[in-house]
């Protein structure tokens, strides 16, 4: 067996670091180190690797086709479940903390707040993705309109982007080298589509 | 792996033992080197807060009757040192609220100059030794930042209408400019900040001359640690945090309203006011609520942070969502 047809390895390995970040996080708050604004360091990290999580899923393909890593690809709807599973955190985060559960006072924030409505609807398309990502929701699905569906992920990710940037008040590296990140990944996309079906049918 | 080749002989040919030896060095490896490197860059992007030494002592007096009355009472808990230390926005340093203390560590605040200047009949240069003589007093004050956080801060110092009387202001003189210290030497990571440096601020004289208006030299009895805006700097409790200017190098007295930094910036989210007002939402976000430093969930921002009995007049008969 190679290293790259270890499946348990890799899937060990990949398991383990989508949840190593959460359990810093975890440490650093039983030690007292998340700062002054604990509130405002666990949003920000846990939307972070939301985004950083999508942008590995991103990786996948590109990273396929330029070094043959196969293998990548059977992690990959872990990776973006990874991304779900940190929005997810990132949303209690903010409706525990920011909005004290009060639920009803959500839809005013969103409203009020562009950069919530964007956060929200980046993380709504996110549903169905994790809805469906399931072996049997493939076969169900069909793997062509599978494939179709979960290219919503493009627009996750500029949506995640979009929100960050609209939350700093005028230091925006961050949310720059993100944005800059997944405009590359997905121009890679755009530059390297299929081409119409004549050379496919060898 | 099943491709030997007739071509090696079966010298070469890694001994079972060995081959798993070596897969098991390898799987470590990844393990160890990954975890080190996935830890390593969540530190690198989540550093300890700087531990922050205090300064030296400032004496103060007790306020004066006439003072006091102005004061309202203020029955709440006092923010840790630690996070009124370890949390700053400064942005010549580091647009990082939690990498500011350490940015700032070594930032010179002696010898320092403060220099009176503009539509006044004494212009001077106060040198450090000359501001931390005028008398101070101690004055406990909410701090409401544009960003939604808050805290309880002691401030040491003397209200600023002293200075001002010292330099004695002209009659024409309706406005106050402030100029923080700007060294890009010092502070290498300014052009990061995306704002026009040096920072500026102003205030309408009224403003400036209104007795909770203070010019801090410390907090919690000890001279301010350099994140805090170190030697000196401004302290307008009903205002957004970024109208108190630190680290103040100049006050120039005018007859217009002066620029100031955040308003240049971006001009529909920050207005020359900047009054804190739960009614008037920033462009981006509600003010409605904030949140304190140190408690868990938010409070209910009040109006001009809770000082409307004593500053409301300042703006009686001005629309104050024109005027935010």
């Amino acid at each position: 067996m190679t290293f790259s047809t270890d499946f348990k390895f890799h899937r060990a390995l990949f398991v383990f670091h989508g949840l190593l970040p959460l359990m810093l996080i975890l440490v650093d708050a039983w030690r007292g180190n998340l700062g002054a604004n604990p509130v405002e360091f666990v949003t920000r990290a846990t939307g972070v690797l939301s985004l950083v999580f999508l942008i590995i899923t991103l990786l996948v393909t590109p990273l396929r086709k330029a070094f043959g890593w196969n293998w990548l690809l059977k992690q990959r709807r872990l990776l973006g479940l990874y991304a779900f599973f940190y929005g997810v955190a990132h949303l209690l985060t903010y409706l525990a903390f920011d909005r004290d559960w009060q639920l009803q006072t959500v839809v005013g924030d969103v409203l009020k707040r562009p950069f919530i409505a964007v956060g929200m609807l980046a993380f709504a398309l996110m549903i169905p993705l994790a809805v469906t990502s399931t072996n049997a929701m493939i076969k169900k699905l069909g793997g062509k309109r599978w494939a179709q569906l979960h290219r919503l992920t493009y627009v996750v990710a500029i949506g995640g982007v979009v929100h960050y940037y609209m939350i700093e008040k005028s230091d925006i590296r961050y949310p720059v080298v993100f944005g800059m990140v997944v405009v590359l990944l997905l121009g890679y996309r755009l530059a390297n589509r299929p081409k119409p079906l004549v050379r496919t049918a060898k | 792996m099943s491709d030997s080749s007739p071509k090696i002989p079966s010298s070469e040919i890694t001994p079972e033992a060995t081959f798993l030896n070596r897969r098991f060095f390898m799987k470590s490896s990844i393990w160890a080197g990954t975890s080190l490197a996935t830890a390593g860059i969540y530190r690198a992007f989540s550093p300890r807060p700087e531990v922050v030494n205090t300064g030296t002592e400032i004496a103060t007096v007790a306020e004066t009757a006439g003072e006091a009355a102005e004061l309202p009472v203020l029955n709440e808990k006092l923010t840790a040192f630690d996070d009124i230390a370890g949390y700053n926005n400064f942005y010549e340093f580091s647009t990082s609220k939690s990498a500011v203390a350490a940015k700032a560590k070594n930032f010179i605040t002696n010898p320092w100059s403060l220099q009176i200047d503009g539509l006044v009949n004494q212009p001077r240069t106060f040198d450090l030794d000359e501001l931390l003589k005028i008398e101070s007093v101690e004055r406990t004050y909410r701090f409401r930042c544009v960003e939604g956080w808050s805290m309880v801060i002691p401030w040491v110092g003397f209200p600023l209408s002293k200075l001002l009387s010292m330099a004695d202001p002209k009659s024409q003189a309706t406005h106050v400019a402030f100029e923080t210290y700007y060294d890009i030497k010092q502070m290498p990571d300014s052009g990061y900040a995306g704002i026009d440096l040096p920072y500026v601020e102003g205030l309408r004289l009224d403003e400036a001359m209104h007795p909770l208006t203070l010019m801090a030299t410390g907090l919690y009895g000890k001279t301010l640690p350099n994140q805090n805006g170190a030697p000196i700097r401004l302290v307008v409790p009903w205002k957004y945090g970024f109208k108190s200017i630190k680290s103040v190098v100049k006050i120039t007295l005018t007859d217009k309203e002066p620029p100031i930094t955040w308003n240049l910036a971006n001009p529909n989210e920050y207005g020359f006011y900047s009054n804190v007002n739960p009614e008037v939402s920033h462009p981006r976000w509600s003010q409605a609520r904030e949140r304190r430093i140190g408690e868990g969930g938010t409070r209910e921002t009040l109006m001009f942070n809770g000082y409307a009995d004593q500053v409301a007049h300042l703006y009686a008969g001005m629309d104050l969502r024109v005027n935010y």
